[in-house]
Formats: structure tokens, C-alpha cells, sequence
């Protein structure tokens, strides 16, 4: 099936979801809006002509500044049996970070929503399990949001507090006599005094 | 009496050093054997050839720190080793090198051998369950059920022995065996011979049937808490355990000290000779196959080993009963 | 009712049993690098198996929103560290793609040609680790004697033993030598006749087969739900290889088969990839065969920094920033320099499907760069799989799904 009969396929069961769509390398991306995405990706999954079975990619962009509506979260189909590909933009605004998730139909969807959630900050609503993967679950912050600064000020680990709590209990094997570190000393070693020993 | 007390001490003292030499270099073996199975050297740098690795192994177990887990119950935890080498060395006593020479030549043999390999299984499941780690504990509870398991597997082949040498004192097996037409039981009791070398394989946690330590999935199995000294005592119980079933092996089913000929001012010879032979079996089973699952363990045990030795047991009556006799 | 059903219904319904957890891992021996899982036992019955990775995160892809194309591509050596070459040709294969450049006949032979090489390294380092985790240690060492005559050629190839980077966008970055041929040559003639000595010790061993058969079974139909790619999902009996589906580089032009199993277990698995080494020698036979004449880059190719000859004479006694700065700088903030849009290229590496999603807004660095790393989708499908199993058959899935934690976290 050609691609563009596959989007003229998807606008005429969808009228209306379709934004726009862009050929670049041979490559179709279908610009959707993301209210009906479970649906449209239930009606590419099942139809007969269609049959996208295979979920190769799912991910977050950020767009930043650059387009009115922040996020996209891309879904790149494809056709085991009929050797076709499509790649779905769903746009996600900022203000309401959320979409439908589609482990329903793939199982495999799963980690791929979670990465975007823990990288991206994307809530995938009706996700079973929707945790930090690659992170810690203590960090703070999205990293492959563009406002993520690349580059600053190093911010203190906030299970810091814990693992030095569990030093101290351990003080009395005095490993490497560390323990008799105060705080002062401690903190003066990881500000970076490169080398610090104590006198 | 009182010499005889220091002669028996001083015969202990001769065949512990020996045996733990013995038992030190069959480490080395092993890793020469598995070494070029395996198109590589083994040891090669600490003196000629490797020679003096075992040494310097042992020299640097003895020396590690003791660590032990804070939550261990600790003095299960520092007797399990102990039980396990122990009882490992105890089978020794009553092992026939030679004929006539035997620390103790006891008309139970080969009941205190197999009474003694339990209390070793015994060690293992001490030493899961004290080390309060979760690894530790399903090694030790595999190595209950294992060992008790192959516990009556091997006591069952050997029974086939018993009934054909009538006796179940070792220097009596191996006197009535040279005597049998074949000069070893491995012949007309080879499916007997068969179960106790595959039972003798899951006795000492030896490839495909070391579950209990398994490194793939348990990291260690009952002896991942354990380091230096302690770790040592395992690893020589579960060397001596080995030398044990070789002997036992060697004196039930190939004629122990008994050879083609006679070596003059060296009997124990032959002896050596069998056992190491079952030893490099040993080696040769763990270069080769992969390990078993731990329920098909079992059911290699109990749906197939029992059911063939107890075939053994009644296929040996009846060849007492109406062929040999 | 499945076989893992029952044994969680039954173990469930004793009223004496009680589950334990296990964290396995990080530092575990059989979990190929740093994955933990997080298993509920009951006994040896696994009631559920939740992998915990991240260990490994470097943050590959936020690093190289901030470098130039060229630049990134040493970073992707360090994804699947054991077929670094199959992961450079999918990330030139994809930015060429985005660029618009098609690399010459000569070099994509070359790289079709090391990256069958890399996929018999990987495999092999994958036959070992699989063995020793189900115990059969010699099958390790034997593999490792042959993976070092591969590694041997690459270092001779491109100085790199690991992480050659060897192809470049565009094309590949040095042509082949006489001697590489020969070695390569007497490899593939010795390479089949090494192969059934593994064969000899386990495909036909029955512990191996009791171990592998029936163990850890995908069907096609959950194995495409997963996402699974590459040998896994080719042995749920799923014909899907992006060498012959979407074919790139000189895959069109010779001639090889896709091993497909039959019950999607773990045998099946291993017997697909044991028949991938036999492929892929074919394939570098018929690429040594074929080996056209001709440049190994592209005239287009862009040299960010990278050239294949810096231009040392302008370099010499100029006292400015030197022209190949001033051309980064200018790519870098040239909004105009490539074409904008977003592509998705995957290829076939050893694991399964790499995949290269970009976004280009025009500058000479990516605008966003997606990695669909097959280790990752394959450990997330593992809970799936492992459930009801034995502990030990965990270790056999893992094995058999071949994942590499380097690509996963990346």
C-alpha cells in the first residue's frame, strides 16, 4: 500500500485529527493531533490493509521554542507483513503534559513510555506502571527537555543526607579511618579541594 | 597401649599432611586438566610450570581478613566449615590404602562413609541458613534436598556390593573382589557402577550437579558470605569429599589396592592410580557438560537413579541366588 | 491454562508458602554487565521479575544534541560495546539518510563486510556467556579463541580492537589492506569447521537440551507485541529481518537466508543464531568476492572535523583559528546547512533492531537524537517471559534474549 493512501485512510476515519503531513527521505510523518492517538493507533494496528504490528519506536522531542506546541511524541510503525512504515507526531502541549498510552496494543510499548516519562517528563495516561527507568527515582528534573541545562552548578544528590547517615553507623569499623572526618572536613573534600587530605 | 595410642596418632598425623598435599595439588590438576581441555595453560607463573600455585593459593587464603556478615548467627556460622571439612576427613579414617593399611579398619566401613558424607550436607545447609543471606539460603536449601536426595541413590548402589562381598568392611570388599572372577565389581555390577558415579558427582556439588553453589545463579550458593580462611575449610571438605568418593568408588567397584601386578615397596599404587583416574573424571564431567536445572535434579535422582539401583539390588539377588551359587 | 500459570496457581494456593524477594543483581555474575532484577520467589518459582536498569546511563543521547554528526559517533561504539562497527554503520546509515548522501559501492561492501564480522564476534561472545551461564565453561573458552582472531583484524584494519569507529558518514574511513584480506580469508575457511566444535559439545547434549528446550517459549504473536527483534524474534518463527525487509548498504546484492524457528524457545533462539555465524560467513564470502573497485567516500561526505587528510598546510604558520574550527563553529551555527526534517533508520546489528530516530532543525548537529536500542526493549520484556519460571531459566532467558547493558542504559 502506498503511504499516502495509507494517511488519505487514516484522515478519512479520522477527519479532522490529521494536522499535517510531511515527506522527507521517503519517509512518511503524519502530524496528529493527540486526543484520539489510542484510537488511531488501534485502527493502523487491526486494519486489514494496514496492519502495523510492529511498534519499532516510541519517543519524546522537545521542541522548545521553536513550534507553538512544545512536545511530540513520535510512533514509528511498521508492517511485519506488508513492509510498510509510518512514523504518527502526536503534539503534546507543555501546559498538559499527557497522552494516552498504547501498551494496550503493544506490550512492548511499555518501557519505551516509561523512558519517555523519565527523560522527557510525558505522562502516558493508563500506563500500568508508569516509573522512572534509566534514573534514579529520586532525581529531579527531565533531562532531554531542552530548558535542562547541559552545563552549571552541581546540585547535591538528595539521597546524599541518607548515605552518609548510613556511614556513620558503620564508624565503628573505621574504615581507612575516615570516620573521624567531622562534617566540616567532609564537605570541604567534596567541594572540590582536589587532593584534600586531612592534616 | 600407650605406643599404640601414639603409633595410631602418629599414622593420623602421616595421612592428614599427605592428604591435604594431596588434596592441594589436586587443585592444580584440576586447572591443568580443565586448563588444556580448554586450549589454554592453567597456572603457569608461580614456579616451574605453575607448580607452587596450590602454595601460594593456600598461603593466601590463610592470610585473607576473616569477614563475616553482621547478621550471621555466628557460631553456626563459624561451625559449619568446620563440620563440613570434618566430616569430609573423618571418611577418610576407615579408607583401606593398602592392604592392612587403614587408620581404622571397622567392620561398618561403608555405612560411616556414607553416615559421614551426610553430616557433610549437613555443613552446607548450616552454613546457608547461618550466613542470613538470601543466596547462601537457596544454595543451602538446594543442598539439603540434593544431597539427601543422592544419599540413597548411593547407598543403594553400593548395596549391590555388599550382598557380593558380604561385608561391609572395605578391606573384606576388596579382598572378596580380587578373588570374584573379574577382579573388579565395576563388571558385574556396572549399572551399580553407573549410579554411584553419577550420585558420587551430586555428593561433592560437582558439575552438572552443583546446584548448591551453582555460580550463574546464586552467585556462590552457601559459601557467598564466606572469604578467606573459612572459605578455604569449604573448599578443602568439598576436595577431601572428592578423594573420599574416589577411594570409596576405587575399593567398591575397581578393586582397590589390587592392580596386575604387585609393585614392590610401593602398594599404594594402584590405589593412587584409581583414584586419581576418577578424580580426572571428575574434571573431565565439569570441562564437558552443562549444569542441570535443580528440579530435574531431582528428578534424575528419584525417577531414575533409585528406580535403576534398586533394579540393581534385585538383579544381583538373583544372580546370588541361583547363578553364582 | 499455560504450564507457568499453573505453577504460579499452585504454589499461590499454598497456604504454607512464603514468598521471598531477591534483588539479583547489579553485581551479579550472570547478568551480563550491571542489570538488577527484582524478583519475588516462592521457593525457586519466580512470581514476578521486575529488571531495574539505568546503571549504565551516560546520557548518549542529551550529549549529542551538543556535538557535531561526526563527533557523536564514538559514542556510539560505547552502546553495544561487542559489535561496535554494526552500531557506527547504523548511525552513518541513519545521518546520510538525513543528509541526503549515498555512500560508494567500494565502501558499502566494506562495511557489509565488517559488519557480518562484528555479528560472528558478537555471537560468539554470546555463545559463550550463554553456555557458562548454563554451565558448559569450555564452549566459553573456545569461543573467546576466536572472537581474538577477529578483534586481531580489526585492530589490523583500523588500530581499535573494541571501538574502531571505522565507518565514517559517507563512506568508511581507510581502505583494506592485502593482509587483512588473507586473514580474513583463512578465517572464514577455518571459521565453519570451528562452529561444530561447539556444536559437538552442546547442540546435541542432553542436559543442554533440557535446559534450553521448552524454556522461556514467545510465541510470534506476544513476541511482536514485545517489540522483540533480531534472533529472538526470528525464533518465535517471525520472519523479520531488516537486512531483507528494508535492505541497506550491500545487503541487496548477495545472497543469504534468514533462519527462522519453529516454538520460540530458548533452543530455538540458539539454534537461529548458531545459523547466522553460517550465514554471515556466506555473506563476507560473497562481499570479498564481489569487492568493487572505486572511492571509499563519498565526495559529498561531510568532513565537520573529521577530514580524511587535514589540511595541514593551511594549518602550518597560520596564526588565526584554524579552518577546521572555523568550520565546525560555522556548521554548528548555520541554520541553514543541512535540510530540516526527521528520519527513522534501523539495522539489523547482532541484537536485533538498532534504530536511529532524528530530528534536524538545519544546524550541523542534531536536533534531537533517539537511540531504539534492542537491549532495552529485550530486559523489558523479560519480566514478561521469566514469570513462572525457575530461577534458574531466568538465566537461560537472559542468555537467550542476548542483551548487552551498555545499549540498553545508554
Amino acid at each position: 500500500m502506498e503511504l499516502l493512501e495509507i494517511v488519505e485512510k487514516l484522515r478519512e476515519a479520522f477527519p479532522g485529527e490529521i494536522l499535517e503531513w510531511i515527506e522527507h527521505r521517503g519517509q512518511m510523518g503524519v502530524i496528529v493531533r493527540r486526543d484520539r492517538i489510542l484510537e488511531m493507533c488501534r485502527f493502523l494496528h487491526d486494519d486489514s490493509e494496514i496492519q502495523m504490528n510492529h511498534l519499532m519506536d516510541l519517543c519524546g522531542v522537545d521542541y522548545g521554542d521553536r513550534k507553538d506546541v512544545r512536545f511530540e511524541v513520535v510512533y514509528n510503525l511498521y508492517s511485519i507483513p506488508l513492509r510498510h512504515m509510518i512514523r504518527l507526531r502526536a503534539q503534546v502541549p507543555e501546559d498538559d503534559c499527557r497522552i494516552d498510552s498504547v501498551t494496550s496494543l503493544w506490550t512492548g510499548a511499555d518501557w519505551h513510555e516509561r523512558e519517555t516519562y523519565d527523560l522527557m517528563g510525558i505522562v502516558f495516561e493508563g500506563h500500568p506502571d508508569l516509573r522512572r527507568v534509566l534514573l534514579p527515582e529520586t532525581w529531579e528534573g527531565h533531562p532531554l527537555r531542552k530548558d535542562y541545562p547541559v552545563q552549571g552548578p552541581e546540585k547535591e544528590w538528595s539521597g546524599y543526607e541518607e548515605v552518609k547517615a548510613v556511614a556513620r553507623r558503620l564508624k565503628k569499623y573505621d574504615f581507612y579511618g575516615a570516620a573521624e572526618w567531622t562534617d566540616e572536613e567532609e564537605s570541604r573534600a567534596r567541594a572540590g579541594e582536589a587532593g584534600y587530605v586531612k592534616e | 597401649m600407650v605406643i599404640e595410642i601414639l603409633l595410631t596418632i602418629l599414622l593420623i598425623v602421616v595421612v592428614f599432611s599427605v592428604i591435604m598435599l594431596h588434596v592441594a595439588y589436586a587443585t592444580y590438576f584440576e586447572r591443568k586438566v580443565i586448563g588444556h581441555m580448554q586450549v589454554r595453560m592453567g597456572p603457569m607463573r608461580v614456579g616451574p610450570h605453575g607448580l607452587l600455585q596450590p602454595i601460594a593459593d593456600g598461603i593466601k587464603l590463610f592470610f585473607k581478613e576473616d569477614v563475616f556478615p553482621e547478621t550471621a548467627d555466628k557460631p553456626t556460622f563459624y561451625a559449619a566449615p568446620i563440620i563440613c571439612l570434618v566430616a569430609a576427613l573423618t571418611s577418610i579414617a576407615v579408607i583401606p590404602f593398602w592392604e592392612g593399611m587403614a587408620i581404622s579398619d571397622i567392620n561398618i566401613g561403608l555405612l560411616f562413609i556414607l553416615a559421614m558424607s551426610s553430616l557433610a550436607g549437613w555443613g552446607v545447609v548450616l552454613a546457608g541458613w547461618a550466613s542470613n543471606s538470601k543466596y547462601a539460603f537457596l544454595g543451602g536449601l538446594r543442598a539439603s534436598a540434593q544431597i539427601i536426595s543422592y544419599e540413597i541413590a548411593m547407598g543403594l548402589s553400593i548395596v549391590g556390593v555388599m550382598m557380593m562381598a558380604g561385608s561391609l568392611n572395605m578391606s573384606e570388599i576388596v579382598k572378596a573382589q580380587a578373588q570374584s572372577p573379574f577382579g573388579i565389581y565395576a563388571i558385574p555390577q556396572v549399572l551399580g557402577f553407573f549410579v554411584f558415579l553419577v550420585a558420587m558427582l551430586a555428593e561433592t556439588n560437582r558439575t552438572p550437579f552443583d546446584m548448591p553453589e551453582c555460580e550463574s545463579e546464586l552467585v556462590a550458593g552457601y559459601c557467598t558470605e564466606y572469604a578467606g580462611f573459612r572459605f578455604a575449610l569449604f573448599f578443602l571438605g568439598e576436595y577431601v569429599g572428592m578423594i573420599v568418593m574416589a577411594s570409596v568408588g576405587t575399593i567398591c567397584f575397581l578393586g582397590g589396592w589390587t592392580g596386575p601386578f604387585e609393585v614392590p615397596f610401593f602398594p599404594i599404587i594402584w590405589f593412587m592410580l584409581k583414584v586419581y583416574f576418577l578424580i580426572f573424571f571428575f574434571y573431565w564431567v565439569r570441562a564437558t557438560l552443562p549444569r542441570y536445572r535443580y528440579d530435574q535434579i531431582m528428578a534424575l535422582g528419584w525417577k531414575v537413579l533409585i528406580p535403576l539401583a534398586l533394579g540393581n539390588v534385585i538383579l544381583t539377588g538373583i544372580m546370588k541366588t541361583f547363578v553364582w551359587h | 491454562m499455560s504450564r507457568n500459570e499453573e505453577r504460579i496457581a499452585d504454589v499461590s494456593g499454598d497456604a504454607l508458602s512464603e514468598v521471598f524477594e531477591v534483588q539479583m543483581g547489579p553485581q551479579h555474575p550472570a547478568t551480563h554487565g550491571v542489570l538488577k532484577l527484582n524478583l519475588v520467589l516462592d521457593g525457586e518459582t519466580v512470581l514476578s521479575c521486575k529488571p531495574d536498569v539505568g546503571y549504565l546511563h551516560r546520557g548518549i543521547e542529551k550529549l549529542s544534541e551538543n556535538l557535531t554528526y561526526s563527533q557523536s559517533m564514538p559514542l556510539t561504539d560505547r552502546l553495544d560495546y561487542m559489535s561496535a562497527i554494526a552500531n557506527n554503520t547504523g548511525y552513518c546509515l541513519a545521518v546520510e539518510t538525513l543528509l541526503g548522501i549515498e555512500a560508494p559501492l567500494r565502501a558499502k561492501y566494506l562495511r557489509t563486510m565488517i559488519c557480518e564480522m562484528s555479528r560472528i564476534a558478537s555471537h560468539l561472545l554470546w555463545i559463550a556467556t550463554h553456555a557458562l551461564d548454563i554451565g558448559a565453561m569450555t564452549v566459553f573458552l573456545y569461543a573467546f579463541r576466536e572472537r581474538e582472531l577477529i578483534l586481531e583484524m580489526f585492530e589490523e584494519l583500523c588500530g581499535a580492537r573494541l571501538t574502531p569507529s571505522y565507518p565514517r558518514i559517507g563512506g568508511v574511513r581507510q581502505d583494506v589492506t592485502r593482509e587483512f584480506m588473507d586473514r580474513l580469508e583463512k578465517f572464514i575457511a577455518e571459521f565453519p569447521s570451528r562452529l561444530e566444535e561447539y556444536e559437538t559439545l552442546i547442540d546435541t547434549n542432553r542436559i543442554w537440551l533440557k535446559r534450553t528446550k521448552g524454556i522461556g517459549i514467545i510465541p510470534a504473536e506476544q513476541a511482536i507485541g514485545l517489540g522483540l527483534t533480531g534472533a529472538s524474534l526470528r525464533g518465535s518463527g517471525v520472519d523479520y529481518d531488516i537486512r531483507k525487509h528494508r535492505p541497506y548498504d550491500a545487503y541487496p546484492y548477495v545472497d543469504f537466508e534468514v533462519p527462522i524457528g519453529i516454538s520460540g524457545d530458548v533452543y530455538d533462539r540458539y539454534r537461529c543464531r548458531m545459523e547466522e555465524f553460517r550465514q554471515s560467513v556466506r555473506i563476507i564470502r560473497q562481499c570479498m568476492e564481489q569487492l568493487p573497485p572505486g572511492p571509499i567516500i563519498a565526495d559529498d561526505a561531510p568532513d565537520l572535523v573529521m577530514e580524511l587528510k587535514p589540511p595541514r598546510k593551511v594549518m602550518a604558520g597560520s596564526t588565526g583559528p584554524s579552518p577546521l574550527k572555523t568550520a565546525l563553529i560555522r556548521l554548528v551555527e548555520d541554520r541553514q546547512a543541512y535540510m530540516e526534517g526527521d528520519v527513522y533508520v534501523s539495522t539489523e546489528v547482532p541484537k536485533g533492531e538498532l534504530g536511529f530516530y532524528f530530528v534536524s532543525d538545519g544546524r550541523g548537529m542534531p536536533y534531537r537524537m533517539h537511540i531504539r536500542s534492542p537491549s532495552y526493549i529485550h530486559i523489558g520484556a523479560l519480566g514478561v517471559i521469566c514469570e513462572g519460571e525457575l530461577v534458574a531459566d531466568i538465566i537461560a532467558n537472559i542468555g537467550s534474549l542476548d542483551v548487552v547493558l551498555g545499549e540498553c542504559d545508554r
